[in-house]
């Protein structure tokens, strides 16, 4: 905020409140990371320098093999491939389905929208658990146990509460008179809704893409409990079931968890421009 | 043939409405999905789950009825006390926590200055960390021997802790990990906190007030709703702690992490009790509504909000 001349005169309280920050800041920085460090080292270690006391901080030799070795242990690229899968169609039906009921709930008017949208609201409230043994009742006796079924069609259903909500709040800051210029000229509100709200609301669908993708991948109880033959697991439920079978191989275990870990923490870095601004920016206004 | 024609009659039907009717059905047509959904996936659901509670059913021979067997069952259940025990436990202490940490965070990355947007994600990183991989990653971590926590608490002189195996220290092994991944609630905070006016911290600060005076009477006031919002988001997501229980521990050790969503899928998948399973599920409902009425009524009044009604 204040150039380097001005910050050597303020007064002392303030000068050690700016360092105590910087310092918090720092220390903070190394707390979140440090696990993150840990578990790479550890994965490049033999399965013996790993049970060092005291523990080595870098891996002496390196052993990038073990990734290898975690990778093929069990058939990752399946699983890699099952996970694309899903989390793409996840991505499809929420970017689709949560703006297309959004604009109905954040521009049109009509009787039992605010009735409807409370209804949105108290599912966001929800919590997923009580749903979970009904719902696996309700897909067996459909016939999708062991389908990828279970975990996408109920997303082409509006992509989720907090999604709707997100999308609502997005399309409240466009100007209605960009619509209603559209609708003069003979556009109806599906063509409001598909070339002028949507081609607008970029940032907001690649969040919304994002969280979805990134939620996809990392669920674990979802996949659990509906996919049976190995043939059909995620990368969550083949890591899960890695882990029951090599209790003791923690280098493996660790480089597995490396592995799947990464491509989120890629995800998230390319994206983190809309990822974090986007939600600071246009979450919780109005 | 007979799809053009129906949807010719749709047409027609839909030219003769008025046109306070015609934005009835396109309000309709654009939020069908969501009644759709909410109907199959939801009241379907939950019409079955009242239906199972009175059955006794292990998936393959047919549901027998038992009447309140279930229940009563429910009232004499140790393990259900439990898992009622811990979870509630886990809950009082990690969501208070995780709320102030999370707070904490916020506000110091709310400052502007070069890099914050580093700390901005190096703060969210553990948030989207793949659950399985964190659980991985914590038993790591945590193990007695080898673990990297254990061996910073000796090097500065501490005793070795069985952060895992006693009954104790696994519930704190627990609220750390989880309160290490507190970026989601910190991001919402950090919204709020950008939403806050400066003009009433000039304000404030031209009547003289501290830095400590501000925060408890501009800052607080102002994110009231958004720390409420954190506040039920919170509960609602320690009662569901599942993935890690199973993980790391798996409910061990002596049940101390049998936490109530975990008892409820080994209720229902490992000793195919989908009955009683059902009942547990509609107790994890009732508990967390009557949490939500009390959090609304005594702390949800004391909330400030600037616009009301919008």
């Amino acid at each position: 905020m204040a150039g380097k001349r001005k910050r050597d005169q303020r007064p002392l309280g303030e000068r050690l409140f700016h360092w105590l920050t910087v310092f918090l800041l720092i220390f903070f920085a190394v707390v979140m990371v440090a696990p993150f460090v840990w578990l790479v080292s550890s994965s490049l270690k033999t399965q013996l320098d790993i049970f060092n006391y005291p523990p080595d901080f870098l891996p002496d030799p390196w052993v990038p093999q073990n990734y290898i070795n975690a990778l093929t242990y069990k058939p990752f690229g399946l699983y890699f491939r099952n996970t694309v899968l899903v989390a793409g169609l996840n991505v499809i039906a929420v970017v689709f389905t949560s703006s297309f009921c959004a604009y109905g709930f954040a521009r049109l008017r009509f009787p039992g929208r605010d009735f409807w949208f409370g209804i949105v609201m108290a599912t966001l409230f929800l919590p997923y658990a009580i749903l979970l043994v009904p719902s696996f009742i309700v897909f067996s006796r459909l016939g999708w146990v062991d389908t990828f079924l279970p975990l996408v069609v109920p997303q082409f259903f509006g992509g989720g509460a907090f999604n709707i909500f997100l999308m609502r709040q997005f399309f409240r800051t466009i100007p209605e008179e960009i619509a209603d210029a559209a609708r003069i000229d003979g556009c109806s509100e599906f063509g409001v809704y598909w070339r002028i709200m949507l081609p607008l609301s970029k940032p907001a669908l690649i969040t919304i893409g994002i969280f979805t993708f990134l939620f996809a991948w990392n669920d674990l109880i979802g996949p659990m409990t509906y996919l049976r033959s190995p043939d059909n697991f995620t990368i969550a439920v083949g890591l899960a079931s890695f882990r029951s079978q090599t209790d003791i191989h923690w280098d493996l275990q660790l480089a597995a968890s490396a592995a799947v870990t990464l491509p989120v923490i890629a995800i998230f870095f390319v994206s983190q421009r809309y990822f974090i601004q986007g939600v600071v920016m246009t979450g919780l206004k109005g | 043939m007979a799809l053009v024609n129906r949807s010719l009659w749709l047409t027609q039907q839909y030219n003769r409405l008025s046109l306070k009717q015609r934005r009835t059905a396109m309000g309709y047509v654009f939020i069908m999905p969501f009644i759709l959904g909410f109907a199959f996936w939801f009241l379907v659901p939950a019409v079955v789950a009242a239906f199972l509670t009175m059955q006794r059913w292990n998936l393959i021979s047919p549901p027998r009825f038992v009447g309140l067997y279930n229940v009563n069952r429910m009232l004499s259940d140790p393990l259900l006390l439990q898992s009622l025990k811990v979870t509630v436990l886990f809950s009082a202490i990690s969501v208070p926590l995780g709320l102030v940490f999370a707070f904490f965070l916020a506000s110091l990355i709310n400052n502007k200055f070069r890099g914050v947007a580093i700390f901005r994600t190096i703060y969210f990183l553990p948030s989207i960390v793949p659950a399985v991989a964190n659980a991985i990653l914590w038993a790591w971590l945590f193990n007695t021997e080898f673990g990297l926590i254990n061996f910073v608490i000796r090097a500065l002189g501490g005793p070795k802790i069985g952060w895992l195996q006693d009954p104790n220290w696994v519930m704190v092994a627990f609220v750390i990990l989880t309160v290490w991944g507190v970026g989601g609630s910190m991001i919402i905070f950090l919204a709020g906190l950008q939403g806050i006016p400066k003009i009433y911290y000039e304000a404030a600060e031209i009547d003289g007030a501290g830095r400590w005076q501000r925060l408890l009477h501009v800052t607080l006031p102002m994110m009231s709703p958004i720390i409420f919002f954190n506040l039920v988001i919170g509960f609602i997501n320690s009662f569901q702690i599942f993935v890690s229980a199973l993980l790391i521990t798996n409910g061990g050790p002596q049940n101390s992490t049998l936490f109530l969503v975990l008892y409820i899928y080994r209720t229902a998948f490992g000793s195919q009790r989908m009955g009683y399973a059902a009942v547990l599920s509609w107790l994890l409902f009732a508990i967390l509504m009557i949490l939500s009425f009390f959090v609304f009524r005594y702390i949800g009044s004391r909330v400030y909000y600037e616009n009301p009604g919008e």
